[in-house]
This record gives structure tokens, C-alpha cells and sequence, in this order.
């Protein structure tokens, strides 16, 4: 899967879990930039990501994470093609 | 909302919470308003937020108090003004096995087991009885799920030190507790864990990131089982089934293969199972769920199909069975007539998709997607329709009562006047004020009743209990008897004295012992009550509600005279008790016998 399709799902789920269809993500993106996204969305955030693309996060990734492209890194280098 | 009806996907509602909520708001429906304080051991975010969608889909539109993480036993022990403020009309503790706080150690023994034990039970039962005592709400408590993982391997369970055995035996002591205390609800996570997956159930993912007691996944499933319960105190069970036949209750179609070669019984794997969830649907009516039938065939064809001998289900096992070639829309709107309940408390079960649309588009019955014969009974089973919170004797004998009611109404279609049909019934009734015995019946009733209810206001058995202890309030529960059988306690008033008039709190009747007169037995024995207590006025008060609309003038036939009305349609009517009441019941001879003068209230 390609970065720019990771980011096109992405986009997806968060437009999803937020409600909100105005949402874009980009590699910088944090929690500071979506209004909605605070700690407890946060848990249904990470679920809904694991779910769309199959994987899990570990405990620590989940705990490093700075931004939206570490998220991407992390989903690309577990899902592989 | 077809999302929020089992089976469900968990992960779809999850990540769509908010649009669910912004669809189920948009929905025009009225809708019960309940507040619901969540005192958490754990993190109850998500939990709120997915209850919320469940009960707003159940017409309960609630308002909750959420405790501080983790400060659900300071929450209820120490005193909390934001908690009085709110004023919860129910009360969720949600508690697992990561609050307790202390397992025997391995070898240890019976005595220091049961120490404990008592010491784990304790901090939990004091608990219950402050928030009983401050609050007199229904409180619902989780039970225990099994520890995941076993430092005893199979002897965890077995030996007295184990923790899953310590689990097991507290999980007992709340159920003990449960069983001397009316108001007090368990929210049975053991099982709904097991049937998720214990593992997954507990991944301990999410306890160290976020403090969840359960994987976030599993949590409409949590939420689901706990609205089974809140809607059931609140009186939103389902009354009845509606089913059909062929492929349904039976494999093939009776028409067409003939009864003898239906697939039902033992002989083939197909007939076991259609055995089974037959089984399965008799035993409904212990739990007082009144069964009918709704299928497209011949009648004489679908009497043919019940009366296979290795069915369990017989035709005197329904109320009413409907087999004819009508739209099945219609047929159950006949059905909810014939039986004197609302559409909306009928389940209908049918494995054919097309008739369970139209059943849906046509009318507000449950609809569930069935799915196989093999899972119907799962299906049914977890949905909740008829979640039990207490079983009364009348639940047990609904379907008895029911069908006396049939036969009464047969008999009266044989009598010219409808008076004298009346005296054929040998009515008797007992109208007294509330008693300990029927507080669960009661409070039952208030919930229950939606079409002969004055004010539709609801209580729980803590403010029944409280309204007969109030020396300013009349308290009266009817029960009626006949010579087909006992309709048990049927009507409930409640009245409070302000200055020199009684003003009517509510005032219930079940619609099955409609028109027999018992209205004006309890009318007499209000004014009667009244009289003895120097009451010289009764104040009655009409709220409409979609449903209540059968008693917009039943002051009025009362003797009542309308002094007020608004512009919702809102009413007061007013009486004033004439020196010689005549007593308007004509048909029920009133038991007396039995009643200690001396226990009357005085007012």
C-alpha cells in the first residue's frame, strides 16, 4: 500500500470517528489539530485504525506515537504490500 | 436502529458512535428521560457513550453522572453533593475483578479464605446499603469475570485458596445479597465475558494503557447486556411473541409436505434442532412471554403441524394463532388488539427476510434477524427482549390468565346483556392499601402500564415502598379474581393530601380487566378512604402521552368536573365526595375479611 493511499484511509477514519467529513490528516497532524481528538477519543481512534488495516499497535508505539506520520510509518511497516 | 439490535457489529458502532447518536437524536420519537449515575472501579468512558446510543434506541434518552475515575466506593460511602444534586433514578457500579483488592494466598486455608471473603463482601455490601439508604434507587452491579490467568493451573477453581474459587464464592455472596434486597440488579459479566472470550475479554492491553477492565471491542457487548437490564427496570421488556410456522418452529412446509413428514423431533439433526428451539420457546411462558402464531397457511394445516407428536409446542400453548393468508403486518396488529398490548411489544420471529421487512416497515414490532435455525435461539436469547429483573407469580401465569380472558370474551358474545355477563363472571375482588408482598408487583405495574395510566408517572419499588410508609398518602393496589381464574393485583392508585384535598398521583389499570367494573371498585374505596380520613375533595390529573388516550375522560365518567386545561391537552379534574357516596361498582363483591383495621394509615 502506498503512503498516499495510507493517508487516503486515514482520512477515512477519522473523518469517521469524529463525525466530521471536513477533516484531512497530513504527516504533522496531532491531537492539537482535531478539536475532538483528546485522550479518551484517542482509544477509539487507535481501535478504529487497527481495525481498518488489520494490524495492531503495540503498547509502546501506541505511547511514542508523535504524529500522524509515525502512525503511517508504523501501519505501512506491519502491513507490508 | 437495525445497527443497534443483536447481533450487532461492534467495531461498525464504535467507530460511528457519533453519527449513531446524531441519527438516533433526529429520530422523532418521544422518549423516557432517566438519570443514570456510573460510579466506575475502571474507565467508563466509552462505556457511557456506547450505552447512551443502546438506551436512546430503547426510547430512554439518559442523563448521566460519571464518578471521578476509579471513586465509585468514595462516590457512595462519603457523602457527594454533585451526586445528591444529580438525583439518579438508577445507579450502575461498575466493578471487576482488578477492584479487589486481596486473594487468599495459595494454601491457605478455609478460615482464612472465608475472612477474606467477608472482608471483600463487605466493602461492597456496605456500599449497597448507603446508596440504598441515600438514594432508593434500583442499583445494578457487575458481578466478576474469571481472573486471566490461573497461578493454581486447573486447581484455581477447584482449591479454596484459588482465586478463580474466591471469585466464584464471591460472585455467590452478591447473589445471596440480591435475593433479600428487591432493588438490587446484577449485571452478569462472568457470563457475557465467557461468551465473548475470557482472552480477548481481558486483554491487559487495555487495562495498562487506558485502565479498561475489558478490550474496548467487547464493550457494546457490555453496554448492550447492561441497557437489557436499565430497560427492563424501566419497563421497556417486550410482552409477547408472534411466530411463524413453516421453516420457523418446524423444518418444511406443512402445507404443502404434509404434518407427518415435517422435520421435528429426534430423528433427524434439522428436527432436533427445530426440537430444541421449540423447547426453548415453551419455556418462555414461565417467564411470563405470551406466545401467538402469525403464518400464511390453512388453519386446519397449521393445527395439523402443532399437533405433530414430537413437537413440544401444542396449540393450547398460544394465545392467539392467526394461520390465514393475510398480510402478516396485519395479522399482528390484530394480535397486539386482540391481547390489549401496544405493537411495539410484540416480537416477531420468521426466517423468511421478506415477510420480516414488511412486519418491519408496517408496524413497530421487533424484527430480529434470525439467522439459521441453529442460532435462532441465540439470537433470541442475547437480544433481551424479555430480560427478567424479578419474576412474580402473575409472570408465571400471564399466558393462564390470558387465555381465560379469551374465554371470558367468548362467553360474552353468548350473553344479550352485558350485565348480566358480568354477574356470570362471579367477580371478587380485594382492594387494600399497599403491602410487602406485592411492592415488586407494584412497582412492576407502574412501569408496565402505558394505555389505562392517568399520569404515566413511574416508580421504583424504593418509592412505592416509601409511598405506602407516608402517613400523607393513600395508598391502594387492586386484585381481582373470577370464576376463570385470578387476575392477580391489576390496579394501583396513589394519591397525596394537600390542604383539604387528595390529589391523584397516579392511578393504573391493566387493560385485560377492562370494562368489569373494577375501576369504580377502586373509586369506591378511594372516596371511602377519603371519608375516613376527613378528605372532603379528590383533585385526578390527565397527562397525554401517545398512549394514554383511552382514558382522556375517565374522571369525567367518574363524576368528576374538568377545572382546568392547557393547551397540551393537560387536565385537572376535581370531585367532591358527597356525604352519602353511592357506591358505583355493581358486579364485584369486595373482600374485606383479612384486614386489620388498625393497620390503616391515618392521615
Amino acid at each position: 500500500m502506498t503512503r498516499e493511499r495510507v493517508f487516503e484511509t486515514l482520512n477515512e477514519v477519522f473523518r469517521d470517528v469524529f463525525d466530521d467529513e471536513s477533516i484531512t490528516v497530513e504527516e504533522e497532524t496531532t491531537a492539537d489539530d482535531i478539536e475532538d481528538w483528546d485522550s479518551l477519543e484517542h482509544i477509539n481512534l487507535i481501535a478504529a485504525v487497527e481495525q481498518e488495516f488489520g494490524m495492531k499497535f503495540s503498547m509502546g508505539q501506541v505511547v511514542s506515537m508523535k504524529n500522524v506520520g509515525e502512525m503511517a510509518d508504523i501501519i505501512m511497516s506491519q502491513i507490508g504490500d | 436502529m437495525k445497527e443497534l439490535e443483536y447481533p450487532f457489529d461492534s467495531e461498525y458502532i464504535l467507530k460511528n458512535a457519533k453519527k449513531l447518536k446524531r441519527m438516533l437524536l433526529a429520530e422523532e420519537t418521544s422518549r423516557m428521560k432517566k438519570k443514570i449515575a456510573v460510579l466506575g472501579g475502571s474507565t467508563t468512558h466509552d462505556i457511557i457513550r456506547i450505552l447512551e446510543l443502546f438506551l436512546l434506541h430503547q426510547g430512554i434518552e439518559p442523563e448521566f453522572y460519571e464518578s471521578e475515575y476509579g471513586q465509585y466506593f468514595q462516590d457512595a460511602m462519603f457523602g457527594n453533593e454533585r451526586l445528591d444534586a444529580f438525583a439518579p433514578d438508577i445507579i450502575f457500579i461498575h466493578t471487576s475483578n482488578r477492584n479487589v483488592t486481596a486473594y487468599p494466598k495459595p494454601g491457605d486455608g478455609r478460615e482464612e479464605t472465608e475472612a477474606l471473603l467477608e472482608e471483600q463482601y463487605g466493602h461492597f455490601a456496605a456500599m449497597w446499603d448507603k446508596l440504598e439508604a441515600d438514594y432508593h434507587c434500583p442499583v445494578i452491579q457487575n458481578n466478576f469475570e474469571y481472573p486471566f490467568y490461573r497461578l493454581l493451573g486447573n486447581q484455581d477453581g477447584a482449591a479454596i485458596s484459588g482465586r478463580t474459587r474466591f471469585l466464584s464464592r464471591l460472585n455467590e455472596r452478591f447473589y445471596q445479597y440480591g435475593e433479600t434486597h428487591g432493588n438490587f440488579y446484577i449485571n452478569d459479566i462472568n457470563y457475557i465475558s465467557a461468551a465473548y472470550g475470557l482472552d480477548k475479554w481481558s486483554d491487559p492491553f487495555y487495562w495498562h494503557m487506558y485502565k479498561y477492565c475489558l478490550c474496548l471491542q467487547a464493550i457494546p457487548e457490555f453496554a448492550h447486556n447492561l441497557c437489557n437490564i436499565i430497560k427492563a427496570v424501566f419497563g421497556k421488556n417486550k410482552k409477547a411473541l408472534v411466530l411463524d410456522l413453516d421453516n420457523t418452529l418446524w423444518g418444511g412446509v406443512v402445507g404443502d409436505d404434509g404434518a407427518e413428514n415435517l422435520e421435528i423431533g429426534q430423528e433427524t439433526s434439522m428436527g432436533q434442532v427445530y426440537a430444541e428451539f421449540q423447547s426453548y420457546i415453551k419455556a418462555q411462558k414461565d417467564i411470563g412471554v405470551m406466545l401467538n402464531i402469525n403464518s400464511k397457511n390453512e388453519e386446519e394445516n397449521a393445527m395439523a403441524g402443532l399437533n405433530h407428536p414430537a413437537g413440544v409446542l401444542k396449540p393450547e400453548d398460544f394465545i392467539v394463532i392467526k394461520a390465514n393468508w393475510e398480510p402478516k403486518s396485519r395479522n399482528l396488529s390484530e394480535i397486539a388488539e386482540e391481547l390489549n398490548i401496544l405493537p411495539e411489544s410484540l416480537v416477531f420471529v420468521d426466517d423468511n427476510p421478506a415477510e420480516r421487512e414488511i412486519v418491519r416497515q408496517q408496524t413497530p414490532a421487533a424484527v430480529p434477524e434470525i439467522g439459521k435455525p441453529e442460532q435462532y435461539i441465540h439470537v433470541l436469547d442475547r437480544s433481551g427482549f424479555f430480560e427478567v429483573t424479578s419474576l412474580s407469580e402473575d409472570d408465571r401465569r400471564r399466558s393462564d390468565m390470558y387465555r381465560a380472558n379469551r374465554m371470558r370474551e367468548k362467553q360474552q358474545a353468548e350473553f344479550a346483556d352485558y350485565g348480566e355477563y358480568l354477574r356470570s363472571l362471579k367477580m371478587k375482588g380485594t382492594i387494600r392499601s399497599f403491602e410487602p408482598v406485592y411492592m415488586a408487583r407494584i412497582a412492576q405495574l407502574t412501569n408496565k402500564s402505558n394505555q389505562f395510566n392517568l399520569t404515566t408517572r413511574r416508580y421504583t419499588q424504593g418509592e412505592i415502598e416509601q409511598a405506602a410508609a407516608d402517613k400523607r398518602q393513600i395508598t391502594l393496589y387492586g386484585k381481582l379474581e373470577d370464576k376463570f381464574g385470578d387476575n392477580g393485583v391489576v390496579s394501583v392508585v396513589i394519591g397525596h393530601k394537600e390542604e383539604d384535598a387528595l390529589h391523584i398521583d397516579l392511578w393504573i389499570m391493566s387493560c385485560r380487566v377492562l370494562k368489569r367494573d373494577m375501576e369504580y371498585a377502586m373509586m369506591d374505596r378511594l372516596a371511602e378512604e377519603c371519608q375516613k380520613a376527613g378528605i372532603p375533595k379528590i383533585i385526578g390529573y390527565y397527562y397525554p402521552t401517545a398512549k394514554n388516550k383511552m382514558v382522556e375522560n375517565f374522571y369525567g365518567l367518574q363524576g368528576f368536573v374538568k377545572t382546568e386545561e392547557d393547551d397540551n391537552g393537560n387536565t385537572v379534574w376535581q370531585y367532591e365526595i358527597p356525604e352519602t357516596y353511592e357506591k358505583k361498582n355493581k358486579y364485584i363483591e369486595i373482600e374485606r375479611n383479612g384486614e386489620k383495621d388498625d393497620k390503616r394509615k391515618s392521615i
